[in-house]
C-alpha cells in the first residue's frame, strides 16, 4: 500500500510542474491486444506484428510532457496514430497500457465517475468533424458542456454568450449549425470547448477539414485565444506549416512511435533521423531557425562593433539588420556574448532554401 | 505458333476469364435441363402423386390441429394457469377498446347516443392534428371524417380508428424502446434480427388463426394481430436511427463528460426523432392495413362491410367503404408525415410561442364547444342519415361498373385468358399436376442453381413443412399465382423502374403516386380489381401485382438512380446508344437492386394472393377464409397459415442468397 502511495508520488514529482504527463502509453488494437504489451512481439514493426497477431499497435511506447501554458503539437501523416494518441488522452479510446497524468493524477486509473468529473472541468476537445448538435442554436450547443453538469440555464446562457463573443460569432447565438460555414462552426466547436473552462484543451486536426484561407484565419484566432486565455493546448495536425507556426512544441510520430520532440527550430535544424528530414527539407528554414542555430564564435580578425541581438531571433527576422550593417552581428543574452552572425551565414541559410 | 505468344504475353488474362465464362453457361445448361426433366416426367406421370386433397376432406394434421383448438379453449374455460396472461391481455384489450366505443360511437353510461357525439369527435381529432401538425393536416382531417360520415361509415370508421391507434399507442410503447436497447447492444440486435426477419416475411394472413386461439376473437385479437404486423418497423428505424446518429457528435458529447442517459436523451432521441417519426408513419400505415385484415377475426371496423361487400360481389358497397379506407390512409400519412416535419421547422423559424399558445387555446376551446354540442344536439350526435350518400354512390358505381365491365368485356377477357391460357394454366399444370416428388426435387435444384447450398436448405425445409400440412397441392395452387404475378411485377418494376431511374422528371410525376399507393391497406386493392375482372384466380393475381408493383418500381429505380455517374459518364464518352446504357451498364450495375425488388415483390405478391382467397383466388388463401368460418375447418385453416408461411420462407430465401450471390460477382 504504502510502496504504491510512494510510486505515485514519485511518479507526481517528476512530472510536478507539467500540465499533462504520458508516460510509456501503448495502443493495441485486435485480438488479445493486452497480451501484446511487454512481450517480444511488441518489438515487431507494424506490418510483422499484424501478420503475426492480427493485431494493430496504432500508438507504441509514447512518453512526453507538456508544461502549463504550452502549445504541444503532434504531428505525423494519417496513420500514425496522433488521432488515437489524442483520444486516449481523456479515454475516449481506452490506452492498452502506460499512464496519462493530467495535474499529477493517472486517467488511466480513474473510475468512471471520475473520469466524468475530468471531462466536464479539467480537459475539453475540439474535433475535425466539429461534432456540433444539429438541433440546438449554438448557444445551446456552446452551453451543452454546462448543461450536462447541471449549471442553470440563465447561469450556462450567460456563460455561452460570452464565449460566442470571444470566438468572433456575435448575432449568430440563435442560428443552427447547418446555417453556418465550416469555419463559423468550428468557432463553435472552440466555444463548447472552452466554456467549460478547462486547464487543457486538446484539438484533433480541428482546421483540417476547412478551405486554407479559413484555416489560416483560425489558426490565428487560436493564437489570440492562446493568448487570452493561456490554456494549456495539445493540437494535432498532418500539416507541417501549421505545427512550426503554433507549436510552442512538436512531436513527430510515425507508425504509432515517436520519433522526435523538440522546438520547431530544433526539428528543423536538427532532424531526428531521415524521416524528420525528409518532412522538413521543404520549410524555409529562414522562417523557423533562430539566430542561436546559425551563429558561431567570432574570428579574431571581426570587428565587434555591430548591433546586438537576441539568440531567439528568428533569421527572417534579423535578414535585414544583419545584412545593413557592415560588421557581423553580436549574439547576446543577459549580457554575455553568445556568438556572431554576418551576412554570409544569413544568405547561406537563404540560399540553401533555393537549391 | 502466333497463340503461344500472345498467351505468353499475356499468360494471366485467358487463364482468368475461362472458368468464369464456362461456369456461366453450364449453369444455364442446368436450368434448361433441371426444366426438360421437369417437362418430361410431367408429361408421363401427370395426375399421380399430386397429393390433391378434396375440399371437404381433413386429414390427420387438421384433425390434431382441431384437437388443438378444443383443448386450448376447453383448458382456458376452466382456468388453466398457462392461459392466465393470454387472458388477462385480452380482457384489457377488450376493455380498452370497448371503453373507447362507448365514449364515441356506442350508446352508453344510460344514455341513448355516445358520450361524445361525432361532431366532437371531429373537434378534438381536428384540434389534436392542427396541435401536432399544423393546419393543413387538421383541415385534412376534419375533411376525411366528415366525408367517411357521409358515405354511411362514420361508426366503423371510428371503430378502425380505435383498433388502428391502440396498436400504434401500444408499438410505440414497446417498439421505442425495443429500437434503443437493439442499437447499444450488439447481442440484443443479433437475437431480434431473425425474430424481425420472420414477423416481417409471414404473409398478414397466416397469423390470424393461431391469434385467435391465444387471444379469442374478437377486438382484443384485432389489436394483437395489428400490433405484430405494425411493430417490425418501428423498432428497425428507430434502432438504425440511434445507430446512425453522427459518431463524432456522440464522441464529442462524451468528450464533455456526458453520462450515457444524457446521451440518449440529449444527443441521440433527439438526433433521430426525424427516423423515428418515418419508422412511426410506416406502422401506423401498416398497423391500418392490418386492421382491416383482422376483420376476418371480428375486428371491428371498415374490414368488416368491405369482406361482406367482397363476399356477396357487390362493388359498389364494397367501394364506398373502401373509399373511407383511403381517405383514413391519406389522413393518417399525411399527419404522421407532417408531424415529422414541422417542429423543427417551426422551431428554426422561431414562430412566436405565445402565438401559437393562444392559436391552441382558442382552437382548443371552440373543440370544447364541438364536444358540448354533440352532447346536446341528436343530430350532432349521430352522423344524420340523410347525409348518407353512401347508397347513391354505391349504386352509381354498380350501374357504372356493369357498363364498363359490359363494354370492355372483349378486352378484359381477352387478358384473362392471354394470361390464364399461356402463363397460368401451363406452370400451376407443371407445379401442381406433377408427382409432388418431382415438383419437389425441380424446386430444390432450381434453388440450389440459384442460391446455393443455404438455398436448397431452406427449400428442403420449407418443402417438408407443406407436405406436413397435407396442402401441398393447394400450395402449389397459390405458388402458380404467385409466380405468374410476380414475374408481370417484375416486366411492370423494371419498365417503369428504368424510365423513372433514367428520368428525374419521369420520377417526379410517378414516385408521389406510388407512395400513395403505398400507403393504401391492402384489402383496398381487390375493389377494383373486382370490378374490372370478376372474381376468380385472375383478380387475384391483378390486385396482387397493383399491390407488389408500387416497392418493385421504386428498388429497381433506385438501383438504375444508385448506378455510380462516373460509370455512367464514361459509358456516354465512349459512345453508348440509349439501349447500350440501359442493357449492358445500368441494368447489370443494378443487379443486386432488381434482385431485391424480386425478393420484396414475391412476398407483396404471396401475401395479396392469399387475400384474394375472399373472391374466389382459390388455393391456400382460401383454407386460411374458410378456417375462419366453419368451426370444423379450423384445423385446416391453420395448416394452410403454416403453409403460406413456409412458401414465404421459401421465396424469401432463395431470392436472398441469390441477392447474396449476384452480390459477390458484382464486387468480383
Amino acid at each position: 500500500m504504502t510502496a504504491t502511495i510512494d510510486e505515485q508520488d514519485a511518479a507526481a514529482s517528476t512530472v510536478g510542474q507539467s500540465a499533462l504527463a504520458v508516460r510509456g502509453l501503448w495502443k493495441v488494437f485486435g485480438p488479445r491486444a493486452d497480451k501484446i504489451v511487454g512481450s517480444a512481439e511488441a518489438d515487431l514493426s507494424r506490418a510483422e506484428l499484424l501478420a503475426q497477431t492480427g493485431c494493430t499497435a496504432a500508438v507504441r511506447d509514447v512518453s512526453f510532457d507538456v508544461a502549463p501554458g504550452e502549445v504541444f503539437v503532434v504531428m505525423g501523416l494519417s496513420g500514425s496514430g496522433k488521432s488515437t494518441l489524442v483520444r486516449c488522452l481523456t479515454r475516449l479510446i481506452e490506452p492498452t497500457a502506460g499512464q496519462v497524468l493530467i495535474d499529477g493524477e493517472d486517467v488511466v486509473a480513474m473510475s468512471e465517475a471520475r473520469l466524468r468529473e475530468l471531462r466536464r472541468h479539467h480537459v475539453s476537445m475540439v474535433f475535425q468533424h466539429f461534432g456540433l448538435l444539429p438541433h440546438r442554436k449554438v448557444i445551446d450547443n456552446v452551453a451543452y458542456g454546462l448543461e450536462i453538469r447541471g449549471v442553470d440555464k440563465k447561469e450556462r446562457r450567460r456563460k455561452a454568450q460570452e464565449l460566442v463573443d470571444l470566438v468572433g460569432l456575435s448575432g449568430n447565438e440563435n442560428a443552427y449549425p447547418d446555417q453556418l460555414s465550416g469555419g463559423m462552426q468550428q468557432r463553435v466547436g472552440l466555444a463548447r470547448a472552452l466554456a467549460v473552462d478547462p486547464s487543457v484543451m486538446l484539438f484533433d486536426e480541428p482546421f483540417s477539414a476547412l478551405d486554407p484561407l479559413i484555416r489560416r484565419d483560425m489558426q490565428n484566432e487560436v493564437i489570440r485565444l492562446h493568448h487570452e486565455v493561456g490554456k494549456t493546448m495539445v493540437f494535432i495536425t498532418h500539416d507541417l506549416a501549421e505545427a512550426l507556426k503554433l507549436g510552442d512544441r512538436i512531436l513527430i510520430m510515425r507508425d504509432g512511435a515517436l520519433v522526435q520532440v523538440g522546438t520547431p527550430a530544433e526539428v528543423v535544424g536538427a532532424p531526428a533521423d531521415e524521416y524528420v528530414r525528409d518532412f522538413v527539407s521543404e520549410v524555409p528554414r529562414s522562417h523557423v531557425l533562430t539566430l542561436s542555430w546559425v551563429m558561431r564564435p567570432p574570428r579574431p580578425d571581426e570587428a565587434m562593433t555591430g548591433p546586438e541581438m537576441a539568440p531567439g531571433t528568428v533569421v527572417r527576422d534579423a535578414a535585414r539588420r544583419v545584412i545593413d550593417s557592415g560588421d557581423p552581428v553580436k549574439v547576446v543574452e543577459d549580457g554575455q556574448l553568445l556568438g556572431v552572425v554576418d551576412q554570409d551565414d544569413i544568405l547561406r541559410v537563404i540560399v540553401a532554401e533555393e537549391s | 505458333m502466333a497463340i503461344e505468344l500472345a498467351e505468353l504475353e499475356h499468360p494471366q488474362a485467358p487463364l482468368e476469364h475461362l472458368p468464369a465464362e464456362r461456369r456461366a453457361i453450364s449453369r444455364w445448361w442446368f436450368f434448361l435441363g433441371v426444366f426438360v426433366l421437369w417437362v418430361a416426367g410431367w408429361l408421363m406421370l401427370q395426375g399421380q402423386w399430386t397429393l390433391a386433397l378434396p375440399v371437404s376432406e381433413l386429414n390427420s394434421f387438421h384433425d390434431w390441429l382441431n384437437e388443438v383448438r378444443d383443448w386450448v379453449e376447453q383448458a382456458k374455460f376452466e382456468g388453466n394457469p398457462l392461459f392466465i396472461p393470454f387472458e388477462w391481455i385480452t380482457e384489457f384489450f377488450n376493455w380498452v377498446v370497448e371503453f373507447l366505443q362507448k365514449l364515441f360511437v356506442d350508446p352508453a353510461f344510460g344514455r341513448p347516443v355516445p358520450v361524445i357525439g361525432w361532431l366532437g369527435l371531429v373537434g378534438i381529432s381536428t384540434w389534436v392534428a392542427l396541435a401536432i401538425a399544423g393546419v393543413r393536416s387538421a383541415i385534412l382531417v376534419a375533411g376525411a371524417l366528415v366525408l367517411c360520415g357521409t358515405l354511411g361509415y362514420w361508426e366503423d370508421t371510428v371503430d378502425t380508428l380505435i383498433i388502428t391507434g391502440v396498436s400504434v399507442a401500444v408499438c410505440v410503447l414497446l417498439g421505442i424502446p425495443i429500437g434503443i436497447w437493439m442499437s447499444r447492444s450488439k447481442r440484443v440486435t443479433a437475437a431480434l434480427t431473425p425474430v424481425l426477419d420472420v414477423m416481417q416475411t409471414m404473409p398478414s394472413f397466416s397469423y390470424l388463426a393461431p391469434l385467435a386461439l391465444f387471444y379469442g376473437i374478437g377486438p382484443a385479437a384485432a389489436v394483437v394481430t395489428t400490433l405484430i404486423y405494425a411493430l417490425p418497423p418501428l423498432i428497425r428505424i428507430s434502432a438504425h436511427g440511434l445507430r446512425t446518429v453522427s459518431p463524432t457528435t456522440m464522441e464529442a458529447t462524451s468528450s464533455l463528460g456526458s453520462t450515457d442517459n444524457q446521451q440518449l436523451r440529449k444527443v441521440q432521441l433527439p438526433m433521430a426523432r426525424r427516423t423515428i417519426l418515418v419508422g412511426l408513419n410506416q406502422t401506423t400505415m401498416a398497423a391500418l392495413s392490418m386492421a382491416v385484415i383482422a376483420a376476418l377475426i371480428n375486428g371491428p371496423g371498415l374490414g368488416i362491410p368491405v369482406i361482406d361487400a367482397l363476399t356477396i360481389l357487390n362493388v359498389g358497397r364494397a367501394f364506398v367503404a373502401g373509399l373511407c379506407l383511403v381517405f383514413l390512409a391519406i389522413m393518417l400519412d399525411r399527419m404522421t408525415t407532417a408531424a415529422g416535419e414541422r417542429a423543427e421547422a417551426s422551431a428554426r423559424k422561431g414562430t412566436n410561442p405565445q402565438a401559437r399558445r393562444i392559436l391552441l387555446g382558442v382552437t382548443g376551446v371552440l373543440a370544447l364547444i364541438s364536444v358540448y354540442l354533440s352532447r346536446q344536439y341528436l343530430r350532432l350526435a349521430e352522423f344524420p342519415e340523410e347525409w348518407n350518400w353512401g347508397d347513391q354512390i354505391a349504386d352509381r358505381v354498380n350501374s357504372s361498373s356493369e357498363w364498363f365491365v359490359d363494354t370492355f368485356y372483349d378486352i378484359t377477357q381477352a387478358a384473362k385468358d392471354f394470361v390464364s391460357n399461356f402463363l397460368l394454366n401451363p406452370l400451376q399444370d407443371l407445379l401442381a399436376e406433377s408427382p409432388w416428388w418431382l415438383t419437389a426435387s425441380a424446386l430444390l435444384a432450381i434453388a440450389f442453381l440459384l442460391g446455393g447450398r443455404r438455398a436448397l436448405v431452406a427449400t428442403a425445409v420449407t418443402s417438408a413443412i407443406i407436405l406436413g400440412t397435407g396442402l401441398w397441392y393447394d400450395a402449389m395452387v397459390t405458388l402458380a399465382m404467385t409466380l405468374v404475378a410476380a414475374v408481370m411485377t417484375m416486366v411492370i418494376g423494371v419498365i417503369v423502374g428504368v424510365w423513372m431511374g433514367r428520368s428525374r422528371r419521369v420520377d417526379a410525376l410517378v414516385r408521389p403516386v406510388l407512395d400513395m399507393l403505398q400507403t393504401l391497406p391492402a384489402f383496398v386493392y381487390l375493389i377494383p380489381t373486382l370490378a374490372l375482372f370478376g372474381p376468380g384466380r385472375f383478380l387475384a393475381i391483378m390486385a396482387a401485382v397493383a399491390y407488389a408493383v408500387p416497392i418493385a418500381i421504386k428498388i429497381a429505380a433506385d438501383g438504375i438512380r444508385g448506378v455510380s455517374p462516373t460509370t455512367v459518364e464514361a459509358a456516354e464518352s465512349t459512345g453508348s446508344n440509349r439501349w447500350q446504357m440501359i442493357g449492358k451498364v445500368q441494368l447489370p450495375m443494378a443487379r443486386g437492386s432488381l434482385v431485391l425488388a424480386a425478393n420484396q415483390g414475391l412476398l407483396f405478391v404471396l401475401s395479396m394472393v392469399v387475400i384474394g382467397g375472399l373472391v374466389g383466388g382459390g388455393g391456400l388463401g382460401f383454407l386460411v377464409v374458410g378456417g375462419f368460418s366453419q368451426q370444423e375447418d379450423f384445423g385446416k385453416g391453420l395448416a394452410a397459415g403454416i403453409a403460406i408461411t413456409a412458401l414465404g420462407v421459401m421465396l424469401d430465401r432463395i431470392t436472398v442468397h441469390t441477392a447474396a450471390r449476384y452480390g459477390r460477382a458484382e464486387t468480383a
